[in-house]
């Protein structure tokens, strides 16, 4: 049973090897691309356990649990490392076209793969501490990738990244502490049974409040963001698709996790808080965008705008709004990534990315212009594509519980969405290049072509799949949310005969 | 033991605060090393401190003797230890690059990546 669920962790850290070592031949994005998809089939192998046989735990170096390391996956756990092998793959072939022989040499695949090592490990894990270790081997390998290159916005961006996300994992550290000696465990199906024993229920809600700061920062929520947008236009196209699909979201899964399994003890304080936070974080994002003019400093701050969707799910914490926020954060993933990934073409072919710098790329680059539209009028929430559902969900959601507040606050900063989606369309795609040259797909090179709209065209496949035939998604949503919301399954998967 | 291990905390936590309140990056590197200094001390004392009772287990018995330290907390800190290590090393490298490519060490100056609006005007 185990091996399904080291499978997917062991593999990128092998390929992070061979990586390394063929980092001067040509075989290095080969050998990237090939263990990506092999990730790729191990966690669709873990996915198919995990829907046959309900929730798995293996413990590693057979210590019992909660002596050693437990690696669980649930149905949220398994979706997310589907959804994190897809986007490596997409953009390790993504990353044949772009990265340069230089940052080949500089390491750049090795790097990439622990990077997915690190956060399949967070998904995986079943340990509050190891949780922390995952984090760390999730934030090293994104300095090196943030930075790789060296130009002077990459050191800029990179001192803002790097010190804002210490102070949070400084923070993580200080929770795990205190959390361990009021319950004397680490092992989150153990804590979520040891947080009721603690005798000072306040101290607990502190602890409560040190995690959501710290998972926070990591997640991009307000005001903890400022982190994200400093940094996440320098780096390369694939690095900053990457980081965007999938490492705010490790937080915003660390989040749900802690706050659904270990820290329901006082809800009406720690949901209302992250409710509030929600609706600022919806608020701040979109309205960020909308003063940016640079095409990944737009999809920058709409990552923060979306995290806001993503943890009023979480926040309302009925099943319906759960179901909302586990969709979303799939949807999102796909998106987001995908919009990064089309602004590097942007990029490429027209050669910048401030959209006073470029345009005509509808005109000259047609099938550009409809690989944009799908991801980004999914992302503002137009039918039928996944967005509209995820956000239908979620705004259904709250007007179910009759929180009107948040409702209207969601459905305008959709509208939001829309403005900056349009702006981007208005200045890029539409009226022409203001140095009146024509950029076109076909002055790249085949080969380089090809590496750099399969990833995009794929994305956007999957988007338009989730639009039309959203049922088994939602069914799916569902079924994760319930063992979300009665977690048993998982405490009882996990400690075996310990459970009560 | 453990309130003067808490008041030491606080005075990490305090010189810290001050130094990562400053505006040159590297005294900001300073204070989190003191910082990340401090969470390590309140894990190894949330493991509550004895002296002189080693956690050693006798032979034939499955559990230590009663009120040993206990020493999951000290690995703990160890492992947070080395890792904080790295990342520091890596954190002055990249402080020490900064001043070099963009000159400065001071925060408000590095506005390469996010100039404000008048210089990007």
């Amino acid at each position: 049973m185990s091996w399904y669920l080291s499978l997917p962790l062991a593999i990128p850290f092998i390929t992070a090897i061979f990586a390394f070592f063929a980092r001067k031949s040509v075989y290095g994005k080969w050998i990237s691309v090939i263990g990506s998809g092999a990730s790729l089939l191990a966690s669709a192998a873990l996915m198919y356990v995990v829907l046959q046989e309900g929730v798995i735990a293996g413990q590693m170096g057979n210590w019992p649990a909660p002596f050693g390391i437990t690696l669980v996956a649930d149905l949220l756990s398994a979706v997310m490392v589907v959804i994190t092998a897809i986007t490596g793959f997409a953009v390790a072939i993504y990353c044949m076209g772009e990265i340069t022989e230089r940052m080949e040499y500089l390491g750049y695949h090795a790097l990439f793969q622990v990077l997915l090592a690190g956060v399949t490990g967070a998904f995986l894990t079943g340990d509050l501490f190891n949780l922390y270790v995952w984090f760390e081997v999730m934030l090293i390998s994104s300095f090196g990738l943030l930075i790789l290159g060296g130009r002077k916005e990459q050191i800029d961006g990179g001192i803002k990244y790097v010190t804002l996300n210490l102070i949070s994992t400084i923070l993580f550290l200080s929770g795990i502490g205190l959390i361990y000696g009021m319950t004397g465990t680490l092992n989150l199906a153990d804590l979520s049974l040891a947080v009721e024993r603690v005798e000072n229920q306040g101290l607990l809600t502190v602890v409560a409040v040190m995690f959501m700061i710290a998972f926070g920062v990591k997640a991009a929520l307000f005001p903890l963001f400022f982190w994200l947008p400093a940094a996440y236009h320098t780096p390369a196209f694939s690095v900053s698709a990457v980081f965007a699909g999938l490492l705010t979201k490790v937080g915003v899964y660390a989040l749900i996790r802690m706050f659904t399994l270990v820290f329901d003890h006082d809800v009406q304080f720690t949901h209302t808080l992250l409710l509030w936070v929600a609706a600022f974080t919806m608020i701040v994002g979109v309205l960020g965008a909308a003063a940016q003019s640079d095409f990944r400093k737009i999809l920058s701050f709409h990552i923060v705008s979306q995290i806001g969707y993503m943890i009023m799910g979480l926040a309302l914490s009925t099943k319906f709004a759960l179901v909302g926020a586990v969709f979303y954060l799939v949807h999102h993933i796909i998106v987001k990534a995908n919009l990064f990934l089309i602004a590097g073409v942007a990029n490429r072919i027209a050669g910048s990315t401030e959209l006073s710098r470029i345009g005509g790329l509808y005109k000259s680059a047609p099938l550009l212009g409809i690989l944009f539209l799908i991801p980004a009028f999914s992302l503002a929430g137009f039918p039928p594509l996944s967005g509209f559902w995820a956000k239908y969900i979620l705004v259904a959601a709250a007007i179910e519980i009759e929180a009107w507040v948040i409702a209207g606050i969601a459905l305008l900063v959709g509208l939001l969405t829309i403005y900056s989606m349009t702006k981007i369309w208005g200045q890029a795609f539409w009226p022409a290049h203001p140095d009146g040259i024509e950029p076109k797909l076909s002055h790249m090179p085949k080969f380089q072509r090809w590496c750099y709209l399969l990833p995009i065209a794929g994305l956007a496949t999957l988007t338009i799949i989730i639009g039309l035939f959203p049922e088994p998604f939602v069914t799916f949503a569902e079924r994760a949310a319930d063992q979300l919301l009665d977690p048993t399954e998982y405490v009882t998967t996990v400690l075996g005969e310990r459970a009560p | 033991m453990e309130i003067l291990l808490s008041i030491s905390v606080g005075v990490l936590v305090a010189a810290a605060v001050y130094l990562m309140l400053a505006r040159n990056v590297l005294r900001f590197i300073f204070g989190l090393i003191l910082i990340s200094n401090a969470a390590n001390l309140v894990i190894f004392t949330s493991g509550r401190l004895t002296l002189g009772a080693p956690p050693l287990i006798e032979e034939g018995a499955l559990l230590p003797p009663e009120g040993v330290a206990n020493a999951l907390p000290q690995a703990l800190v160890l492992t947070a230890i080395v890792i904080g290590f790295g990342l520091f090393a890596f954190a002055l490298i990249l402080v020490y690059r900064a001043y070099t490519t963009l000159g400065t060490l001071y925060s408000d100056d590095m506005r390469v990546a996010e100039p404000r609006s008048e210089d990007a005007g």
